[in-house]
């Protein structure tokens, strides 16, 4: 057995697993309790994570608004969230009226369900995930799914019209930005040649950011779209739809909705880090595993960095720049990198370097036509194509103010 | 009785419950939450059967984007809050034909095949072999004219979808 300090996780399940077995309990069931028990664990720690994270965040937001962020409770603050999670566990629900009860209930648990469902496949350490599913970047993509079905039930079941514009902004925005992250996902799929995590985190012996930029690129914007930040935060758009989607919620099932959406912001930033920046790699994170939970966690924090500078520097998008953005740049620019990246990589397979630089090259080339192109659509002025259209028109009967 | 049986069997009568929901419930936007819960019960089934390919693609395009895109229809469609409209209408004859047909088409189908009453063999270590999948999808002796059958088939609902979608030109 290899010492505790290498990878101590294991040692301990081995541990128990030696203790359930000599209790006389049958192989099936010491799995089970294992199982169940690292499952609750692995959540159990997302979910407390979250309220380091909610510190971190208005902290560093804090800062770059020039203001100081929680200050107050503990030393910097920092005790500040176990304040504001208190306050959230005792205040009332309050069901409006006409809810559709089953959907209103399940929206909250199945938004933060969706997210801790990434976490399943995340490889923390080289020996060290939830389950080594084969399929696991689909798993990745299919808890998309369920959060999109999650906004959707909260926007229908609490019978509220802002409620359900904000719901149909945001699974517009999910199902639209899901197309070029599928397609860029594809391309560590094609580089590695499997759907499993941890052998995609085993082939970057050069970090995907530098073999596949574009892929990154898009990767990067599309999972911010889908975690409904700003500048994509026009699903909850305060100026507009109040609240969206979470408008009717109070008490802890609002918390839900919120711990959904810091979990996922650094969710991102693991899966970001794990597909793109070569996980838990690392001198030495072999020989001593737990130094590759070190190493994700610190390539973690520097791209959810970006996510909160992201958040706290860019204006919101508008609905029509949002599916702009999407559909003529980042889909056109997926697929084109997916077809130059299997028809460089497949030839080139047996030397390595060469392939690394020739993708980087061809990489970079489609990346400047491509935002070469957008920058020039974006600073042309659009011409005007017709006469406006008011959606609402006065009434026939009403008298319209006479203007002086 | 095995566990995995006893699962099969309680995620079974999930999906065939929920499936009759489906079509028995009078507010159609539930009938569309009870469809995901049904095609949820047949992902955990593949799950089972340690098809996990299947079970999450079943998750990604009939939970992530087929049933999103009903629920939508469904939410656009006229009194769809209304539990006090009829549960049948004038074409049930045909559907009931239609859905006899072609539950009896399959029944006729899978009797007829081999390994129909057969106990099925465990998996080889490491699951399903997802390069023999994907490359019996796309070889001339596999599975290609059925593969691009379907993309056509998916190529022309798109183009459909764009015309129906665009605005008619003023002359």
């Amino acid at each position: 057995m290899t010492p505790w300090y290498q990878d101590p996780v294991n040692f301990i399940a081995e541990w128990l697993r030696a203790l359930l077995t000599s209790w006389g309990l049958a192989p099936e069931a010491v799995n089970f309790i294992l199982t169940v028990l690292g499952a609750g664990i692995l959540a159990l720690l997302g979910m407390l994570w979250v309220i380091f994270l909610i510190w971190y965040e208005r902290k560093l937001i804090g800062r770059i608004q020039d203001r100081f962020g929680p200050n107050r409770v503990g030393p910097w603050g920092i005790f500040q969230p176990f304040a504001d999670m208190l306050k959230i566990f005792v205040k009332e629900y309050i069901t409006p009226a006409g809810a559709d009860l089953v959907p209103y209930n399940l929206a909250p648990i199945l938004s933060v369900g969706s997210v801790l469902l990434i976490w399943a496949v995340i490889p923390f350490t080289m020996t060290i995930m939830g389950v080594n599913l084969n399929v696991g970047l689909l798993l990745i993509i299919g808890a998309g799914g369920f959060s999109a079905l999650a906004i959707l039930l909260a926007g229908w079941g609490s019978n509220n019209k802002y409620a359900m514009l904000g719901g149909f902004r945001a699974i517009a925005l999910l199902i639209s930005y899901e197309v070029p992250m599928v397609v860029s996902l594809l391309i560590p799929v094609v580089l590695t040649g499997s759907l499993g995590v941890n052998d995609i985190v085993k082939a970057q012996s050069v970090p995907f950011l530098l073999t596949a930029p574009v892929a990154a690129f898009i990767f990067f914007i599309s999972s911010v779209a889908e975690s409904g930040r700003a500048p994509f935060d026009l699903v909850e758009a305060e100026s507009e739809i109040v609240a969206g989607f979470n408008i009717e919620y109070s008490g802890l099932k609002f918390g839900m909705f919120y711990v959904a959406e810091f979990l996922h912001a650094f969710t991102i930033s693991l899966l970001f880090s794990t597909l793109f920046l070569g996980g838990w790699r690392g001198p030495w994170a072999e020989q001593y595993p737990m130094l590759g939970f070190v190493y994700l966690v610190i390539k973690s924090f520097l791209v959810y960095f970006v996510v909160i500078l992201f958040r706290g520097s860019l204006p919101r998008f508008r609905i029509d720049q949002m599916m702009n953005l999407n559909w003529k740049l980042l889909t056109p620019m997926a697929l084109v990198s997916l077809i130059i990246t299997a028809l460089v990589a497949q030839p080139l397979a047996s030397l390595p370097v060469v392939r690394a630089v020739a993708l980087f090259l061809t990489n970079a080339a489609v990346m400047i036509i491509f935002l070469g192109w957008a920058g020039r659509q974006s600073s042309r002025k659009r011409p005007i194509v017709g006469k406006p259209r008011p959606l609402a028109v006065p009434h026939s009967d009403e008298k319209l103010p006479v203007e002086p | 009785m095995s566990g995995l049986q006893i699962i099969f069997l309680v995620l079974g009568a999930l999906t065939l419950a929920s499936a009759v929901m489906v079509v028995t419930t009078r507010k159609i936007m539930h009938a569309a939450l009870w469809l995901v819960l049904a095609l949820g019960g047949v992902a955990a089934i593949f799950a089972t059967l340690e098809a996990s390919f299947f079970a999450a693609m079943q998750v990604v395009v009939y939970i992530g984007a087929i049933s999103i895109l009903i629920i939508f229809a469904v939410m656009l469609t006229r009194r769809v809050m209304d539990d006090t409209s009829a549960q049948l209408n004038k074409n049930w004859p045909a559907a009931f034909l239609a859905s006899a047909l072609s539950l009896g088409g399959l029944v006729y189908l899978l009797s007829n095949w081999s390994g129909f009453l057969s106990t099925a063999q465990a998996l080889p270590d490491g699951g399903e072999n997802l390069i023999q999948f994907g490359t019996a999808l796309v070889s001339p002796s596999g599975f290609v004219v059925p593969f691009e059958v379907a993309s056509i088939l998916l190529v022309a609902a798109l183009i459909g979808g764009i015309l129906v979608a665009s605005e008619p030109k003023e002359k």
